[in-house]
């Protein structure tokens, strides 16, 4: 549903990558997007699409890559992953948890011509 | 062909607007609530309790987002307070954008507290900021109990949930234990405020909880 405006907010960033790198044509480009953030993938590839027609992103493929949700404890200070979105430190039981990874969304990789 | 490393948070332009945003209201001494939960969940009526125990000691101004109509403020209207309407127009959220274009109509001197109540959805507005101090919500009893596992992003995101509709408890099979558990299991450090906001039941505690937190 709010993937659209995620997809305006990708095309721009990157219309603004390719400018700086003197590039014409985005091949693909490559996004970081966190197991706990709320985004459809297929709804984003899809709202990609459609902002991106006659601009020279058209037709780039995104290539999207989960991140796990990884917390790490205060108590402890050991890292883990968070199951089910439960955050309870597996090995000391703790329940004050920072997350570490699992809320990305973001560009890391561009390919152009 | 070359590749590019490039680095950046996609909602990086949002978060900027939004870092703007709140930076205007902690210099005009505002705490600024985001209020979020499911459609019909109890928002509307919880800002009216609000506004009306809070009345002559807190200013309360308000934001309300809405896909369509004006029937929000204008019920918040009716309680003698600031209040701005912004329809999204079919956005499912708000944005720290939105929340600027608001800043013209609103006379924040005269305020202590801005609430912005967000579109009805248990999911996208988790994902954005509009410059708010604490995300509050709102998960009304009817919905059952495993929303915090199916929605976790909102309850990870929210430092206060408030469970509506308890009268409705004697009629349903929701547990309201259950509710609590699941949700601290997904934000151990979530407050809880269990209310009904039709008859008033649990409220203090809300409004003891707002009272410190604004600061005249």
């Amino acid at each position: 549903m709010h993937e659209m405006s995620i997809a305006q907010s990708l095309a721009s960033l990157l219309e603004e990558e390719m400018e700086k790198a003197g590039a014409r044509v985005l091949k693909s480009v490559r996004l970081e997007i966190g197991q706990m953030s709320a985004i459809v993938p297929e709804a984003l590839a899809f709202g990609f699409e459609i902002v991106t027609q006659g601009t020279p992103m058209e037709g780039a493929e995104l290539i999207m890559e989960r991140v796990p949700l990884k917390g790490s404890c205060r108590e402890c200070l050991r890292e883990f992953e968070v199951r089910d979105y439960v955050f309870e430190c597996p090995f000391c039981g703790g329940r004050s948890i920072d997350v570490v990874s699992g809320q990305e969304l973001a560009v890391v990789e561009m390919t152009v011509d | 062909m070359k590749k590019i490393s490039v680095v950046r948070n996609i909602l990086e332009a949002n978060e900027r607007i939004s870092e703007q945003n709140r930076a205007l209201f902690n210099e005009k001494g505002l705490f600024v609530i985001n209020l979020m939960s499911s459609p019909g969940a109890g928002k509307t009526t919880l800002l009216e309790r609000t506004i009306e125990n809070l009345k002559g000691e807190v200013r309360v101004g308000v934001i309300e987002g809405d896909v369509q109509s004006s029937r929000d403020a204008e019920r918040i209207a009716a309680h003698d307070v600031q209040v701005v309407q912004i329809n999204t127009g079919g956005a499912c959220h708000l944005d720290g954008n939105m929340i600027r274009d608001t800043f013209d109509s609103m006379d924040f001197d005269n305020m202590d507290l801005l609430i912005v109540e967000n579109v009805g959805n248990l999911v996208c507005p988790a994902e954005f900021k509009v410059g708010e101090d604490v995300k509050v919500m709102i998960l009304s009893v009817t919905e059952g109990e495993d929303k915090p596992s199916k929605y976790p992003l909102m309850f990870h995101e929210s430092s206060v949930l408030l469970v509506n509709k308890t009268d409705l408890l004697p009629y349903l099979d929701t547990d309201l234990e259950e509710i609590h558990t699941e949700s601290l299991k997904v934000n151990p450090e979530l407050t809880i405020f269990d209310v009904s906001c039709k008859t008033g039941e649990g409220l203090e505690g809300w409004f003891d909880w707002l009272r410190t937190r604004v600061s005249r």
